[in-house]
């Protein structure tokens, strides 16, 4: 058992709070680094994609899980990185520009949706992001000219200095690159002002205004943010799917995305990647399981049926998600004897209200 | 003006089943505070028991209602207990997300019943193709028919909200639960059955909805339309969501026709923009504030 005695606000801030955490993460790190060469070309697949998930993850989760604004619209943020991509690649820009610059631009249309978003509260706020999903669907759909509608585009291969980067290697370490740096940003963001600010914010939006948060300004700050990492994730996603066309970016989309959210642990960065994995890995696991099922169950709904159940199931069971679950798993060994079961417990209202009372 | 007069009915009928699907929203989000994404699910679900009752056992029109309303309300109650309970007093959205587990169980679980898979049927209604002439304007009979069906349903509900005690119970309920629990109102059970006339309402806006966009399981995602119509009228107040239904069917009617292609498909949530942009808790919403 490992016993943390913070003495100074430097050992409070610092990335990593003890030696265990390094030797972890360097493993993880050297694991996911060498993997081109024990991974074959199926794993290498889901791995960029359990990478770009990862980052939308972390933009979400920045938004949703440390902020507290629900979103039902990052798949548009999705398709402006996506469709700003695949025009900027289309005219040759080099891949370090053009990511960027979908960024910003998914960034910019983050602040346009965050304007309102000021005004409105909970369901309302879903609201407006989902009907600015159906808006930003339906103008990729229709703006023919630049989108090529519902035909769809191609996207050419990404370029990095004159060379294609073609087969399992290249892509990956891009893809790896762009979620450990989205990761870090969000690990830095946290330990600094604005993300106190944005967790004050989701506690208590009256008691952080009370302290002297500016709501308005960190609220539409965090929307850029989660759209910005949404933007970069949507390039990437244009480059690995090679063909890009409005329904890849529907409201279902967005709802998948908020589940990496919830099912990962909302309030846990770790929970995006966990999130992001099982959203992934999920379809793959079934595809394989309907080989072994009768006739009548593998139905195209079983893949609808079991991810229902599984998310109704994870939000009764284990609220804090599978995060929470490895959390609580860890604690268990740490204590060992003593683990009680209400240690996670959290206090229970029985209803929680946002009407006046 | 013959168009408009059409146009009119045409947005008023469909508007009245947004009407019918918003109501469900609002009634369980009155009484527990929960977004049930699911609505449209339900609706999808009670459009396929009135399928069953109707095509495959050859049960009258009005049977087939009554069917299909009566399973869905049981299921709903079912919903409700089952799901819904265990997690009451969790925040708001992941009872949300919960709603959205339950609707993508159902979307499975229809394509996996024998005789209801994913192909796409129809309901036989009596109305069929009968259209009624009023002054040089052609009315068909079928959008009359879902106007007064709907007006009639929202008679029965205010005459069940009005006078029958499990009706002011649930008033009692969604207005403050604590004191209704005080007054001896069994409030767990009274949510349930507001579950259960919620998804009642959806079996019957299914129903209502099946000879237009027909039965098949993707059908729930109107429910996605009838979001708006209950923001529009102010997530909360019953009048509101009939009256935003109305005007989503309505401004959607009109846009398909007077604007250009692609307008119809946007126009309900440009509507809920624009209004949350000035009321930001919808037409008839009460302003919220929390103290501290």
């Amino acid at each position: 058992m490992r016993f943390l005695f913070k003495t100074t606000y430097e050992q409070d801030l610092r990335l990593f709070q003890h030696g265990g955490q390094v030797f972890w993460y360097g493993l993880l790190a050297a694991a996911l680094a060498t993997a081109p060469l024990w991974a074959g070309e199926y794993l290498m697949t889901q791995l960029v994609f359990i990478a770009i998930y990862s980052i939308v993850g972390f933009g979400l989760m920045m938004l949703t899980g440390f902020t507290g604004q629900v979103s039902l619209g990052h798949a548009a943020f999705l398709a402006v990185g996506a469709y700003a991509e695949a025009l900027l690649a289309a005219r040759g820009v080099p891949v370090f520009v053009s990511i960027p610059a979908a960024a910003l631009l998914a960034a910019a249309v983050g602040v346009i949706v965050g304007l309102p978003a000021l005004r409105l509260k909970g369901i309302y706020l879903a609201i407006a992001t989902l009907a600015f999903n159906v808006i930003v669907e339906e103008i990729a759909a229709r703006w023919e000219s630049v989108t090529n509608g519902n035909a769809g585009m191609p996207v050419a291969p990404v370029k990095l200095f004159g060379r294609e980067l073609e087969g399992d290697g290249g892509f990956y370490y891009l893809c790896l690159l762009a979620a450990v740096l989205a990761c870090l940003a969000c690990v830095n963001l946290l330990r600094s002002p604005t993300g106190r600010a944005f967790v004050a914010i989701r506690d208590s939006e009256v008691s952080a205004s009370s302290m002297g948060v500016n709501l308005a300004k960190y609220k539409t700050i965090s929307f850029a943010f989660s759209a910005a990492l949404t933007g970069v994730a949507g390039a990437l996603y244009a480059h690995k799917v090679g063909f890009i066309s409005p329904e890849q970016f529907s409201l279902l989309v967005s709802i998948e995305l908020i589940t990496i959210v919830i099912l990962g642990g909302v309030g846990f960065l770790h929970g995006a990647v966990l999130g992001a994995a099982f959203v992934i890995v999920l379809p793959q696991l079934l595809s394989i399981a309907k080989d072994w099922l009768p006739e009548g169950m593998a139905a195209s709904g079983l893949q609808a049926v079991v991810f229902g159940i599984i998310l109704v199931l994870v939000i009764i069971f284990e609220p804090m998600g599978l995060y929470g679950r490895w959390l609580k798993i860890r604690t268990w060994f740490e204590l060992f004897p003593f683990y009680r079961r209400g240690m996670f417990r959290r206090q229970r209202s029985y209803l929680k209200t946002e009407r006046l009372r | 003006m013959t168009d408009l007069a059409q146009l009119l009915v045409a947005g008023i009928s469909s508007g009245c089943v947004y009407a019918l699907v918003a109501l469900g929203f609002v009634l369980i989000y009155k009484a527990t505070e929960t977004v049930n994404f699911a609505q449209g699910d339900l609706m999808m679900l009670g459009a396929f028991f009135a399928l069953t009752a109707s095509v495959m056992l050859g049960w009258p029109y009005w049977a087939t209602i009554v069917f299909a309303v009566a399973v869905m309300a049981v299921i709903g109650m079912a919903v409700e207990r089952l799901v819904i309970r265990p997690v009451l007093g969790q925040p708001a959205f992941t009872v949300v997300m919960i709603t959205i587990g339950i609707g993508y169980v159902m979307r499975g679980v229809v394509t996996m019943v024998p005789g209801w898979g994913t192909e796409t049927y129809q309901i036989p209604t009596p109305f069929a193709e009968a259209v009624l002439p009023v002054g040089g304007v052609i009315l068909p009979v079928q959008q009359l028919a879902v106007i007064a069906m709907t007006a009639a349903l929202c008679a029965a509900l205010y005459l069940f909200f009005r006078f029958t005690r499990i009706g002011v119970a649930m008033q009692a309920t969604s207005q403050n639960q604590l004191a209704a629990y005080y007054m001896g109102i069994p409030v767990r059970r009274i949510n349930m059955m507001i579950w259960g006339l919620s998804a009642g309402v959806a079996a019957f806006a299914g129903i209502l909805l099946a000879p237009v966009t027909f039965v098949h399981s993707n059908m729930g995602f109107i429910g996605l339309k009838a979001f708006p119509a209950a923001v529009v009228g102010g997530f909360g107040s019953v009048p509101g969501a009939i009256v935003g239904g109305l005007i989503i069917g309505v401004v959607e009617a009109l846009a398909g026709y007077y604007l250009p292609e692609g307008f119809k498909d946007v126009a309900a949530y440009v509507v809920v923009l624009l209004v949350l942009m000035v009321r930001p808790s919808g037409i008839f919403g009460e302003t919220m504030r929390k103290k501290v």
